[in-house]
């Protein structure tokens, strides 16, 4: 079963109306080592569990979100938009 | 003589946990058990485990669409699967089990442009390898797969095909079981049921394996654990590349027999191919989002559905028969991650996305070389973990990113 995905402006829609762009990652600090900078862009905690993620309402108003979902159950236990500077 | 009317197991029942192997494979599938049968076989090993959480061949060696072909876009990819096809063309003598292999031929289709422009590149780079590959038109297409719709009704009409003659299906399951069985056979302990729940370690290195059936003491581990592979990997605290995504496929009910080779189109993110039984075996693409539960969707049936009536029409009123999923382990650059960690003597066999069926008997053989020799074969040195550090990726986006 898929499941339903709430938009911040929308409200609950199909998730395949959604962009899926990744669980929330660290940005390195400003002049990084390769380690650090291979790391945050190829690295990734890929977690059995409850996950921050982004979602882009795509096919729909087109807004950037936070979500948090249980990749176990696919259940959404939050969505947010995001601060500024996230 | 009455004997050969009852079914006889194929390997030994699970018996105890030994207190120590010198090497402890996580993972029961085909890759496990290939690497314990070629470490049996080749390097002699005598103390060998596979730790399996469920049944054996339950993941995704039991999951996927069967198909095996190896006419990949980057050198180093198109080498390595060239040789797992040669494994599998002998495999069925050497395991002495039927595994089926069809090698019926394989299609990948183009309906733009740009696509017969990167298939010639693949068929390029498999010709200088020695793989039979090469573009071929409309006409031929016909000529090989008559019932594929070649006219200009669907959306994307089909302008040529990349057409790979080795390529083909086999018999998932016959594949694990024989590799089980001949494992079991040279004295590799096979523990289904057994779950690995940490690692200990010392001096960089995990001494002990610890399960929900008790301790082993270990000499080297190997976790093939595909879709499972960063809890593994957490438990060694080895940090992966990758993301868990579901895979889904359906057989339909059977068909009379109309389908040959395996067509597959990366534009309409669907592969086909007719069983033994004459169902028609249909993949798509992995669900763009990570996720551990394996529930198919049914968006997945409706669009993989709409696009094989695409190619064949008179699949019209064919009704699904079941449909199912697998978790995929997916690697940033399409390519597998194999050998070395930097835990001494922890290595993996992950990354394989939606291809990993078909490299398992090259995966045996390389990473048995590894555990007993201590040093990587060439084959799959630039698949090494150590690419995503050092930024020297194998990008194989062209040929495996839409499976098959």
């Amino acid at each position: 079963m898929s499941f339903v995905l709430a938009c911040p402006h929308c409200g609950p829609r199909p998730v395949d109306e959604f962009a899926y762009s990744g669980e929330v990652t660290r940005r390195p600090q400003s002049s990084p080592t390769l380690r650090e900078l291979t790391d945050y862009v190829y690295f990734r905690d890929n977690v059995a569990g409850r996950q921050r993620e982004w979602w882009q309402h795509r096919q729909g108003c087109g807004e950037w979100f936070l979500a948090e979902r249980d990749t176990r159950t696919n259940e959404i236990i939050s969505v947010s938009l995001p601060k500024p500077g996230t | 003589m009455k004997e050969i009317f009852f079914p006889k197991r194929m390997w030994r029942s699970r018996g105890e946990l030994k207190r120590r192997y010198d090497v402890v494979i996580v993972g029961g599938g085909s890759h496990g058990l290939a690497t314990a049968y070629y470490l049996a076989k080749e390097h002699g090993a005598k103390s060998v485990c596979i730790l399996e959480k469920s049944y054996i061949g339950s993941g995704a060696s039991g999951r996927n669409t069967t198909i095996v072909r190896s006419n990949y876009r980057t050198p180093e990819g198109a080498a390595f699967y060239g040789e797992s096809v040669r494994l599998y063309e002998r495999l069925s003598k050497e395991l002495d089990f039927n595994l089926m292999f069809s090698q019926r031929g394989h299609l990948t289709l183009a309906h733009s442009d740009r696509a017969l422009v990167v298939m010639q590149e693949r068929a390029e780079v498999n010709k200088l390898l020695g793989i039979k590959s090469s573009v071929v038109g409309p006409r031929e297409i016909a000529a090989l797969c008559p019932e594929l719709d070649l006219s200009d009704r669907p959306t994307w009409p089909v302008l040529g095909a990349l057409f790979h003659p080795p390529g083909g299906i086999i018999r998932h399951d016959a594949v694990v079981w024989a590799f089980a069985r001949a494992a079991d056979r040279r004295g590799v302990d096979i523990h289904p049921y057994t779950e690995v729940t940490g690692f200990q370690q010392s001096n960089g290195r995990v001494t002990v394996v610890e399960t929900n059936r008790g301790r082993i003491e270990c000499g080297q581990v190997v976790s093939a654990t595909a879709g499972w592979s960063t809890l593994v990997g957490d438990l060694a605290g080895v940090r992966l590349p990758i993301t868990t995504h579901i895979l889904q496929a359906f057989v339909t009910e059977p068909l009379k027999p109309f389908l040959d080779v395996v067509i597959v189109s990366s534009q309409l993110h669907v592969y086909v191919s007719q069983t033994d039984r004459g169902e028609f075996l249909i993949g798509a693409e992995i669900e763009p989002y990570t996720t551990y539960k394996g529930t198919g969707t049914l968006s997945f049936l409706e669009t993989s559905a709409r696009h094989s009536l695409e190619l064949f029409p008179q699949l019209e009123r064919t009704k699904l028969l079941r449909t199912w999923t697998g978790l995929c382990d997916l690697s940033p650059d399409y390519s597998p991650i194999l050998g070395k960690t930097e835990v001494d003597n922890f290595h993996v066999s992950t990354g394989w996305g939606t291809y990993g069926f078909k490299a398992a008997p090259i995966v045996g053989v390389t990473l048995a070389e590894l555990v007993a020799t201590g040093k990587t074969p060439e084959l799959i040195a630039p698949f090494a973990l150590e690419r995503f550090h050092t930024d020297t990726l194998v990008s194989e986006l062209a040929a495996a990113a839409v499976s098959h």
